[in-house]
């Protein structure tokens, strides 16, 4: 955990009395709703179809357990007893009335949590690895990097009014948890060969109306100028990025009209400027932010306690622990992702009581941390093999341990047209009917890895273009319309996946799906050959017959 | 959503009603006859033709302290004058998500 210091808690304190008083001025109308949307927006709050979204922040997915209690405190008490966890960790709550929100944030705010800057153009919560610094072969952990950059830009005047919004993550595992490649600016933590820590450098990823892979704008960025190049990269997305259209607006667009090359070239030369002032980092100033990160005192356990075998004899312990239960770096502990993704039920949403018995576990059984992932699930990242089977039960009982993590059924959705204002379609239903249709274990594992995709429209915070299924709602003519992709991915090989045919009707999709999945099965060369690997060796042609040839 | 200031160029194509969110709470409401905001979609003013909708949106604009967002919004007028909403973004508006809540209210 990092532990803020004075300086953080006066900025989030001051932040929220002068929030309470925009807001008072608000409800008074001294400030018309003109002026003040402005302002609510850069404290995380808009306006949906229901009722104010207010969405909080979890820096790189870390959160502490008295920080859990406190986002259930805040779903109990101001909100409709539940949250939801979204695809950039952070959590939003649907029902939040405008004159409670300074108290809301009040009570947060006694825990070192904020809604700052999770929207607007300005830069956005710096997301990262949920298994950060407990993922084996890790580089380093990812987090003390993410906090120096959040700390960084936070209220930084020259990034508040940016041609749009500005994602950054961060990743330092071969493989990339945190979808770096689909980030405004995602970045890779690596090694020189001298032994130095510094980044690859993505930039331009993004889905959207217009979505773009990340491209490699260098190879490497040492880490005392990494703070220097992201500021070269925005101040050159600041002077060319478009304010004119706001469909045009984000850097993806900049980098593919200018092109890599010439992006590169501005961003280079920019860079020459800055990267010898006082933006470069002291190595001080690193190890003073790694310092304030906690870390558990862990115990000598050994890799296969007995708890563990004898609890091996039980079929549902053993399905929960093969799907959900990740290697740590230090003997005797696991990472224990926490399926937020039951059968039938909205992903990414807790109930005020589930964040409150979860903090009670991570206290017990992971030194009072938790993790938030892009995929909408939750993380127990320092967990005792030991103690394994106590927790299976424990989170049993509060439905929190559906053994679907990375299968077919733990589905990524946006909260589509049951609550956004910008949705066209719904996404809740189609998940909830996807996870019924696959409900049966068995048959999700003889599918294998597949991760289905869903946004209720074109601004994609379902990630669908990256779905190995991707789901998209439009609207047409008065009604719900579905276009189906496949092939996409999020990983560090990520792509864009391909439409396979016209869209289908709302009522169609989970059999689309499932005739998808027929033909997976039918067409795989092994059980091994994941539903990804079919598709890059038929392509979408077989997929396509099969759903339309019927239709 | 489609902003006022574009609305002013839509013409409607039959019963409508501008709907917008309460200010303080942000509960979906209806301009009424009155001049006020009813959350009771019965309640609501019916325009019929765009001079009507233009005059009923610039004058719910205008009160920006009482709701905020205001637009229009087809309605179908049963024989009875019974208003439902005109399509299903309405329909979820007005009566809440189509799926069953973490925690039931």
């Amino acid at each position: 955990m990092y532990a803020y210091d004075e300086i953080d808690r006066t900025l989030v304190n001051e932040r929220v009395s002068e929030f309470r008083d925009q807001v008072k001025r608000r409800l008074s109308g001294e400030l018309t709703e003109d002026e003040f949307k402005i302002l609510r927006l850069q404290n995380g709050v808009y306006l949906q179809l229901h009722a104010y979204m207010f969405r909080v922040a979890i820096p790189y997915g870390t959160l502490a357990s008295n920080q859990l209690r406190a986002l259930a405190h805040v779903a109990r008490k101001y909100d409709r007893g539940y949250g939801h966890f979204t695809t950039r960790q952070n959590i939003q709550f649907n029902w939040i009335k405008l004159a409670e929100l300074p108290d809301a944030l009040a009570d947060l705010a006694e825990v070192g949590i904020h809604a700052m800057q999770t929207s607007g153009n300005n830069m956005r919560n710096v997301t990262s690895d949920q298994w950060a610094g407990v993922a084996p072969g890790e580089i380093e952990d990812p987090r003390i990097w993410s906090e120096l950059i959040r700390q960084h830009t936070t209220l930084h005047p020259e990034f508040s009014f940016l041609p749009r919004k500005f994602k950054i993550a961060i990743t330092a595992s071969d493989h990339d948890r945190a979808a770096i490649k689909i980030h405004d600016i995602g970045l890779r933590l690596i090694k020189n060969e001298k032994g130095e820590t510094g980044f690859e450098v993505l930039v331009g990823g993004g889905l959207g109306r217009t979505p773009f892979i990340g491209k490699t704008i260098k190879h490497f960025v040492h880490g005392r100028d990494i703070l220097s190049y992201i500021e070269a990269i925005l101040r050159v997305y600041n002077q060319y990025g478009r304010r004119d259209n706001i469909y045009k607006a984000r850097i993806k667009i900049l980098v593919h009209e200018l092109g890599i090359e010439k992006f590169s070239r501005e961003v280079e030369e920019e860079w020459q400027h800055i990267r010898n002032s006082s933006l470069q980092i002291d190595d001080e100033v690193v190890e003073d932010i790694r310092s304030r990160f906690a870390y558990p005192s862990y115990e000598k356990l050994p890799h296969m306690p007995d708890e563990l075998r004898q609890a091996a004899a039980d079929s549902d312990f053993e399905a929960w622990r093969k799907n959900s239960v990740a290697p740590h770096k230090v003997q005797g502990y696991s990472i224990v992702t926490i399926s937020l993704k039951p059968i039938g039920a909205p992903p990414g949403d807790a109930t005020a009581e589930q964040m409150d018995a979860l903090a009670d576990l991570a206290d017990r059984y992971s030194f009072g941390e938790i993790r938030v992932g892009h995929e909408q699930n939750l993380a127990l990242p320092h967990v005792a093999k030991r103690d394994l089977p106590a927790l299976w039960k424990a989170l049993d009982k509060l439905g929190l341990a559906t053994p679907n993590v990375n299968l077919i059924t733990d589905i990524i959705a946006c909260p589509g047209l049951d609550y956004c204002s910008l949705a066209n379609a719904r996404s809740i239903p189609i998940a909830q009917e996807l996870t019924r249709r696959f409900a049966n274990h068995e048959l999700a594992n003889l599918i294998g890895r597949l991760h289905i995709n869903i946004s209720g429209c074109i601004n994609a915070c379902g990630h669908h273009h990256v779905g190995h299924i991707g789901i998209l709602g439009v609207e047409k003519n008065g009604e719900e319309v579905y276009q189906i992709t496949i092939g996409g991915r999020a990983d560090e090989s990520a792509a864009l996946g391909n439409l396979i045919g016209p869209g289908v009707k709302f009522d169609e999709v989970a059999d689309v799906v499932e005739d998808i999945v027929e033909a997976y099965l039918a067409l795989r060369e092994r059980p091994e050959e994941l539903f990804m690997d079919t598709v890059k060796r038929l392509g979408v042609e077989p997929f396509k017959e099969r759903v339309y040839a019927t239709r | 959503m489609t902003s006022p200031l574009e609305q002013k160029k839509i013409k409607i194509a039959g019963p409508s009603v501008v709907t917008a969110n309460r200010t303080w709470d942000g509960i979906v409401v209806y301009r009424t006859a009155a001049k006020s905001w009813s959350a009771d979609l019965s309640e609501a003013a019916i325009v019929r033709n765009s001079d009507e909708a233009k005059t009923l949106l610039a004058e719910s604009v205008a009160d920006d302290v009482g709701a905020i967002g205001p637009y229009i919004a087809p309605v179908q007028v049963g024989a009875d004058g019974k208003i439902e909403p005109g399509n299903l973004r309405e329909q979820i508006r007005r009566t809440g998500v189509t799926i069953g809540q973490p925690v039931q209210v």
